[in-house]
């Protein structure tokens, strides 16, 4: 499996000709035996993805994988605009993926082992669930000692009103006109609850720094640069744990919004059936935890939203068009502004 | 009998029949009705969508904005996964949405034409996919810069087919059901109509050959007339039955009186007269009058056998006693001759079940030609064997049958060549053929194996 790895070709960074969305990084996986190429465009990244995709290979050992890295929106336009023809499409931004199935740019696999699955984890068929990734607080364990902080989004206004002094300038979340993942969670706490908008008052009041990438706020967080960031990709915090230290992941108890990373097979694929079978396999993760724990990617587990009640995985529907709608877009993004800017 | 159809079948296909009809006219319906709720469930959510969408219009800065509420789109997700579009214009221009999703053409102006402002309902192809749209168009904004704005929301109808091949499955299987329910219960429905039927017929089978008293069983209204022809036919029968055989006994004794009579009185002239000629004439009379009588009795026997044999009446008979009271009645006619009839009947009973005047009439017959065809001082064996069938046998020493066809001696009338000057009618064995026949046995003529004379025998069945 790792000699498979070894001889993958890796064209990094480049732009192919023609195609106007843009490429992160290209990896190909040939098989020994080709018998056929299954093209994926992603947005997860390779080393969470890569012991995947060898899985799959060593079960499927005549399918070659050729992976495309690239960012939410690029799959979208891909896929929508420019007619790029992949086998499958895997991102973790569920109202552009929703959108791309009610647009019509999905096919459907009606026969997929959902199985075990719930009926929230999959949609029309098209849009299949293998994760469940929830929106965290992190906090620097420098600035809440003894493990108290606080446990609702009331308690965490109350503490950053508390002390503005400490806090100044030592907030951050992701900034929403950038990062699908942030606008998707805003838009959701906003449905959720009233203590958002507040929240986001407050937040703005103290001069919060906004950011692009979960990576970065946990790095300040640990470094002791941030005292707490607020709606972090949890799933990739949780896999930061063992490399950094200086940071705590707090599940807040009123709610908890769980993102669902999606496949998709695109109607212009040319492999539906390898890509089925790449779904089939995403769909089982929850039996392989060897894989969840390589990849960091937390399968689908029903019994931990029995567990814990405030988890509230997003819907898929037409609802998630609605925050893609160019006016509503533009008229959240004002009080969006208007509450984290006040300069 | 011409067989022309059955009631029970034309009554179980026409009821059957009914029960189909009113299956598919019921599975008919109910679809029609579910599927009908299920599209107006539809088109109820899309229109709420859509006001709710028209409700949240406001008029900005001279221009009309909307804030598209999170409800108006997901409450389309609620029912279904079907797909959903959207598009709000303003005076013609797309607002936000798809903007090529077609907005529903007005219905043209008729008697009943949509109010303005209320919802127009239109069945469209969009994006390969057939979907159910709804329009609302309201003006917004201040008396001065008011617009037209017209907002429309569409929704694919898988989930409307889902829930349509639900219904048509429910409904078949209800309908079939229905049916099958509706068959079993009119096989039952005619089975019951036509008990009265199989009641009467019943009773009369169950009914003996000599009974022909009217049928006074249960009859259902539309079996009277039928019943009613039925009893008096049966009562003109009975009284044309009651005829002859008053017929049959009055005429033996109407013609053997007479003729006994005027045998005596013949008898007593020829004893009295001298003259040779005049003697041989008196003789050839009594002889005449001895044939007359003769053929008279076995006539009416005859008539007496073939109306008993119509409707044979049969009761257990001991064949042995039947035998020897035959044997005891003729024994005086063989004693004038010097006959002796040797019985070999076994002392145990017998049993068999006939018509014990007719087997008596036979066998007199077999014993009389035995005794009328033998010499005087012979001997005659009657025997009644239990065998693979019940055998009795008549063997005399007397002329035999010589070559005749024996086969012609049961025709009626017809006698032998054999006969010489003995008095007889050719009716003997006719009657006991016939009556070995309708006890389903047979007769059989044969010569003595031992010697001299005839053998017959009549067999019947165990
Ligand atoms: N035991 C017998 N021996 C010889 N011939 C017989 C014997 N029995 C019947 N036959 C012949 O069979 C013929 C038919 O017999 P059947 O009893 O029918 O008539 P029948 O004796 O002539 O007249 P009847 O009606 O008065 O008895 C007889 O005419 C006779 O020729
Ligand atoms: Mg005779």
């Amino acid at each position: 499996m790792r000699i498979a790895s070894l001889a993958a070709l890796i064209w990094a960074s480049v732009a192919v000709a023609a195609q106007g969305f843009e490429v992160e990084e290209r990896v190909f996986y040939p098989a020994e035996n080709e018998q056929s190429v299954l093209s994926i465009i992603s947005t997860a990244d390779r080393e969470a993805f890569e012991p995947i995709l060898l899985a799959f290979q060593s079960e499927n050992p005549g399918v070659s994988i050729d992976y495309t890295i690239t960012g939410t929106t690029d799959v979208m336009q891909a896929i929508q605009d420019e007619g790029a023809v992949f086998d499958l499409a895997i991102s973790s931004a569920m109202d552009l993926q929703t959108k791309l199935a009610n647009d019509g740019f999905a096919q459907s696999y009606p026969g997929a082992p959902l199985g075990r699955l719930p009926d929230w984890a999959s949609w029309r068929n098209q849009l299949f669930a293998f994760t469940q990734e929830p929106a965290v607080l992190v906090v620097s364990t420098a600035d809440f000692p003894g493990g108290i902080t606080p446990r609702t989004r009331d308690e965490l206004i109350a503490v950053l009103r508390a002390q503005p002094g400490k806090f100044r300038g030592r907030v951050g979340t992701y900034d929403v006109r950038r990062s699908g993942f942030g606008y998707l969670m805003a838009t959701q706490d906003s449905r959720n609850s009233e203590a958002f908008w507040r929240l986001m008052e407050v937040m703005g009041r103290l001069d919060a720094k906004l950011y692009c990438c979960s990576g970065d706020m946990i790095r300040d967080v640990a470094s002791g640069k941030l005292a707490l960031a607020y709606n972090v990709l949890g799933s990739y915090a949780r896999s930061q744990k063992d490399l950094i230290e200086g940071f705590e992941i707090i599940e807040l108890e009123d709610y908890v919004n769980v993102m669902l990373r999606t496949a998709l097979i695109p109607a212009s694929a040319e492999n539906p059936a390898d890509a089925r079978r790449f779904i089939d396999f995403l769909i089982g993760m929850g039996g392989r935890p060897e894989l969840v724990s390589q990849s960091g990617l937390p399968a689908i587990d029903t019994t931990s939203f029995d567990n814990n009640t405030a988890l509230r995985p997003i819907r898929f529907g037409p609802g998630l068009l609605v925050f893609l709608d160019q006016l509503r877009r533009s008229s959240f993004l004002k009080s969006w502004e208007s509450a984290l800017l006040q300069e | 009998m011409k067989l022309r159809g059955s009631i029970r079948r034309r009554l179980f296909f026409q009821l059957a029949g009914v029960a189909a009809l009113l299956s598919v006219a019921f599975f008919l319906v109910l679809r029609e009705v579910a599927e009908g709720a299920a599209e107006g469930t539809q088109d109820e959510i899309l229109a709420a969508s859509a006001t709710a969408i028209a409700d949240s219009l406001r008029s900005e800065s001279g221009g009309v904005t909307l804030d598209l509420p999170y409800s108006a789109l997901s409450m389309l997700g609620t029912v279904s996964q079907d797909r959903v579009f959207y598009r709000v214009t303003v005076a013609g221009e797309t607002l936000t949405g798809y903007d090529d999703l077609p907005q529903p053409a007005r219905a043209p102006q008729s008697a009943r034409a949509p109010q303005p402002g209320a919802p127009v309902f239109d069945t469209l192809n969009f994006r390969g996919d057939d979907v159910r749209i709804v329009s609302i168009s309201r003006r917004v904004g201040s008396q001065a810069s008011q617009a037209q704005v017209v907002v429309t929301v569409a929704q694919t109808r898988q989930g409307l087919a889902a829930i349509s091949r639900r219904i048509t499955s429910t409904a078949t299987s209800i309908g079939v059901g229905f049916f099958l329910l509706a068959t079993a219960l009119s096989l039952l429905a005619a089975g019951s109509a036509l008990a009265p039927i199989d009641r009467m017929t019943g009773a009369v089978t169950r009914r003996g050959p000599q009974d022909l008293r009217p049928v006074t069983a249960e009859t259902p209204a539309e079996l009277v007339p039928l019943v009613e022809a039925l009893n008096s036919f049966m009562g003109r029968l009975r009284a044309s039955l009651s005829r002859t055989e008053d017929f049959i006994a009055e005429a033996a004794h109407r013609v053997r009186t007479p003729l006994a009579t005027v045998r005596a009185q013949a008898e007593v002239v020829h004893r009295k007269l001298s003259k040779p000629e005049h003697k041989r004439a008196i003789r050839e009379m009594i002889r005449a009058i001895d044939e007359s009588s003769r053929s008279a009795g076995q006539m009416l026997d005859h008539a007496m056998v073939t109306f008993r044999a119509d409707s044979l009446a049969t009761e257990e008979l001991g064949l042995g006693n039947l035998l020897t009271e035959t044997c005891d009645r003729l024994g005086p006619t063989a004693d004038l001759k010097d006959i002796t009839i040797r019985r070999l009947i076994p002392e145990e009973p017998i049993r068999f079940n006939g018509d014990g005047i007719l087997l008596q009439a036979a066998l007199m017959n077999i014993l009389d030609n035995a005794i009328k065809y033998s010499p005087e001082d012979s001997e005659i064996t009657v025997a009644l064997v239990a065998g693979e069938d019940l055998c009795f046998s008549v063997t005399d020493e007397g002329r035999g049958f010589g070559d005749m066809g024996l086969e012609r001696l049961t025709t009626r009338y017809e006698r032998g060549q054999n006969v010489g000057d003995i008095v007889g009618s050719g009716l003997g064995l006719t009657i006991a053929d016939d009556v070995a026949r309708v006890h389903g046995g047979r007769l059989s003529i044969s010569e003595n194996t031992k010697g001299q004379g005839a053998c017959v025998s009549l067999h019947l069945p165990r």
